[in-house]
């Protein structure tokens, strides 16, 4: 009996219609988890580095993590994976919460590995072991959840998980979303790739147990995380901006100050902060619309945590959505409109179509700047309104259909940038790996976050960071901080608790402190964090993305091994993220990776440091066991299990046999 | 007179975040060996989740029914359409899926997680924070004189079907035989 996974792997085949319910290897729990563990070998055995973003050879993976379908709280992200990113030609990695991951499990199966291309628009239906590919060309141009509600009518079969595309995933926009229930799968064109195979939807009901290897202990370890996140509810961070002191998602259903993100981002195309946005009747006008638009607020499955809500008011004239975290508020900086209500209006809007929150309201604010630098002109943009909310609505149908100018902008900001020519290359000034970033500006160089924005393959710096505050605590919290700071992980605990009581100290400020080495340190932590939740299923704002969360190094390696009997303790947890870490560079360096790419936009912060930066990079990429390129060396990846990627890597003559890393260098001669 | 607890699910809906943490771990917890498996499609209690109609109705398993009603309910309350039959807790009904085992179809009754030693509250209210759930235990005077009632019930039909004197007979050849 396997305990935790189902043992089960759904293959479809949809250009040949084939449906195989496939057994899985029991060592690759061990091994890499689940989720993006396990989905980033499968993708390592199969999609070549010469496979287009649009061929039927690309695989499209729908899983749960590890722990899903056990009483783990918060265990519901359905890790979506494909092998090719339309944008970023590299991995694309998104993920979402909500039900689907757990109804999968129960389901029976750990994933669902979805190649070809199907001729007509369908959808799949998995209802335990009876699995259909059915017709969806009557749900072709409908909206996200409009179409998850439709199939849960037609299959009679209220209590199926639906995830949808919407137009945008049906016309391929590069920035197209899986929507599911008040989530979405957003980042790297996830939703583009569906719509190419010709997947409308997927819905799934599943009936089936989860066994718990020993139950008692399991039972005891849900509990103290359930009473942990009760007392973490009452106790927020002392000396951290209200949105960052909570636990989850960033509560921004729940509360209603909005300064911290109003003040610290950029507005516009990623232009400017607006350090005095945020005033009283700002404050009134804003809590008044946020009140009167949420209904309620939503958890995901099996978690006490509210990050989302049901929008629904008549001022919005669109039907009842769901909505959770930044979105409120992206479209409103990037059209630099002062109204929350054209920001629900929108989102609603844009879910229902299915794109990206984050980089759609970029794309849109990279076209208005070409039309104010005249770039683009009223024959790009024919009848383009003359205000920024109205111009947006524009934009945003123009995009889902890729029409006209949308039909390049579909592509993002780079290719946009590089297909209009004639100086729009210019414009596209926060982008890295061809992808939208985070729109901050900032003075001072932070070598934390150069380092994460920089080499992070996952696109979304909310996936990476987490932790540690955003600044410095003010003196009087810092002792307090560190007193029940149990997340620390044993090998650097004492290092980070002690940068805490520093950091902000005369001469203990960015960029040249924190000295390299923790530096590396504190990036790892962060970045293993959200590795291990991303295979495991568990979702990061219980875990990798607050401060002080519930699980962590610590009590994660006792439910994995309390769920599925593995005897895993800190340090193996530690080696398998970097197994799985080190697999996503490996995959992304044979699609062509390189250091170049592990920048982060020219722009992010005023004050540069040229040379630092360089210094950062190599330090980091030694302390990884990278050569000076970002590549794993044949050391680091036989040291991991992957010695056969270390291989490929040398055939290919990506790799040199006898490279090692300066670190490697040391090591032996120290030996010596 | 005696006492008898009565034990209450108090269940406000309003406050319910359609987490359905609840049916996990009443699934788990009612999995033999206890927490050894999870599967909401076992659990005792429901939550009828449609967040598009802002519906999020958590329903606890009754008594077993064994044929359907003649009509059907549909509520709507507060502007809000429920499902059809969404209050009833009848298990094991014909007209419906709703709590049956997914295996077997036998009836899953709520049971309000009755072990020794006891729980403090049942399962689904310990893990729902949200506080949709909470519990209440009273005490309440039962009612002898209504089981006097029954065993004269009984009698009375006995003495109609065998006539007074055959009843009297038997039951002093049972007190003997009892007392010998």
């Amino acid at each position: 009996m396997r305990y935790a996974e189902t043992g089960y792997i759904l293959e479809v085949d949809l250009s040949q219609g084939n449906i195989e319910k496939v057994p899985t290897d029991p060592k690759w729990a061990e091994l890499f988890l689940g989720g993006l563990g396990t989905n980033v070998k499968i993708l390592w055995d199969r999609v070549g580095p010469e496979v287009e973003p649009f061929s039927p050879d690309n695989l499209l993976i729908f899983s749960p993590g590890l722990l899903e379908g056990t009483s783990a709280i918060g265990a519901n992200r359905t890790i979506i994976s494909a092998g090719v990113s339309p944008q970023t030609s590299l991995m694309a990695f998104s993920m979402m919460g909500g039900f689907l991951g757990p109804e999968l499990k129960h389901a029976g199966y750990d994933k669902v590995v979805i190649r070809g291309k199907s001729p007509d628009l369908v959808y799949l239906w998995i209802n335990n072991d009876k699995v259909e590919i059915r017709d969806a060309s009557h749900l072709r141009g409908k909206g996200a959840l409009e179409t998850a509600h439709l199939i849960r009518e037609e299959l009679n079969e209220p209590k199926a998980q639906v995830a949808a595309i919407g137009l945008a995933g049906e016309n391929r926009v590069y920035f197209a979303s899986v929507e599911h229930f008040r989530s979405s799968a957003s980042r790297l064109g996830l939703g583009a790739i569906m719509g190419d195979k010709g997947l409308k939807a997927i819905a799934v009901r599943g009936t089936k147990d989860i066994y718990i290897a020993q139950p008692a202990k399991f039972f005891e370890l849900c509990d103290e995380v359930l009473k942990y996140i009760e007392w973490r509810e009452k106790n927020p961070i002392k000396g951290v901006p209200a949105i960052l002191a909570t636990i989850g998602a960033p509560q921004e259903m729940k509360l209603t100050d909005e300064s911290w993100h109003t003040t610290s981002f950029a507005w516009g195309h990623a232009r400017q902060r607006r350090k005095d946005f945020w005033n009283e009747e700002i404050e009134k006008k804003w809590t008044e619309i946020h009140e009167k638009a949420i209904k309620r607020l939503l958890s995901c499955y099996n978690c006490p945590v509210r990050c989302g809500a049901i929008i629904a008011y008549p001022a919005l004239e669109l039907p009842t959505y769901m909505m959770k975290c930044y979105t409120k508020l992206t479209y409103v900086m990037a059209a630099m409109a002062d109204n929350l209500e054209f920001g629900y209006k929108i989102a609603g809007k844009a879910h229902d179509y299915g794109i990206d929150g984050f980089t759609a309201p970029q794309v849109m604010a990279f076209a208005i700047e070409l039309y104010e630098a005249g770039i683009l002109t009223d024959k790009d943009l024919p009848g383009f309104p003359s205000t920024n909310e109205e111009r947006f609505f524009y934009l945003l149908e123009k995009i889902v259909r890729r029409e006209g100018i949308g039909d390049v902008l579909a592509n993002g900001v780079y290719w946009a940038a590089r297909q209009i020519g004639r100086g729009a290359e210019e414009f596209d000034h926060n982008t890295t790996k061809k992808h939208e970033q985070m729109v901050i500006k900032l003075g001072m160089l932070n070598p934390i976050y150069f380092l994460m924005y920089g080499t992070g393959e996952k696109a979304n710096i909310t996936q990476i960071e987490g932790q540690i505050p955003q600044a410095p605590l003010p003196k009087e919290y810092r002792e307090e901080f560190i007193k029940d700071w149990i997340q620390v992980p044993t090998r650097y605990a004492e290092r980070f608790k002690q940068f805490i009581l520093e950091w902000g100290d005369e001469g203990k400020v960015f960029p040249f402190w924190p000295p390299i080495d923790l530096v590396c340190e504190l990036v790892e932590w962060q970045e293993t964090m959200h590795y291990i939740d991303d295979s495991t299923g568990i979702c990061a704002g219980l875990s990798s993305f607050p401060i002080k969360p519930p699980y962590h190094i610590h009590n994660l390696p006792l439910f994995i091994s309390a769920a599925t009997g593995l005897d895993i303790d800190e340090d193996t947890l530690w080696e398998i993220a970097r197994r799985i870490r080190n697999f996503v560079r490996a995959y992304n360096v044979r699609r062509g990776l390189r250091r170049q790419d592990d920048y982060p936009p020219k722009d992010h912060w005023r004050k540069r440091f040229p040379e630092y930066e360089e210094k950062l990079l190599d330090s980091y990429y030694e302390f990884k066991g990278w050569n000076k390129e970002g590549i794993p060396t044949k050391k680091t990846l036989e040291k991991l299990g992957l010695d056969y990627v270390a291989e490929d890597l040398i055939k290919r003559g990506i790799l040199k046999d006898e490279e090692v890393s300066s670190r490697e260098t040391l090591a032996e001669t120290e030996k010596k | 007179m005696a006492k008898k607890k009565v034990k209450v699910i108090k269940i406000n809906a309003d406050e319910c975040n359609g987490c359905r943490a609840c049916e996990a771990f009443c699934a788990a917890f009612h999995a033999d060996p206890q927490y050894s498996s999870v599967n909401p499609a076992r659990a005792r209690i429901r939550v009828i989740h449609d967040p598009i109609r802002n519906v999020f109705l958590p329903v606890l398993a009754g008594p077993h029914t064994e044929v359907e009603c003649m009509a059907r309910d549909k509520y709507i309350i507060d502007g809000k359409e429920y499902n059809e039959c969404a209050f009833c807790r009848a298990t094991a009904c014909p007209s419906r899926e709703e709590f049956k085992d997914p295996d077997s179809g036998l009836p899953l009754k709520c049971d309000a997680c009755e072990t020794e030693p006891p729980l403090e509250e049942p399962i689904c209210v310990k893990v729902c924070l949200v506080d949709a759930l909470t519990y209440e235990e009273r005490e309440e005077e039962a009612e002898e004189a209504e089981k006097l009632d029954e065993l004269e019930v009984g009698l009375e039909s006995l003495v109609d079907k065998y006539g007074m004197d055959k009843v009297m007979d038997t039951l002093a050849r049972i007190t003997i035989s009892k007392k010998g």
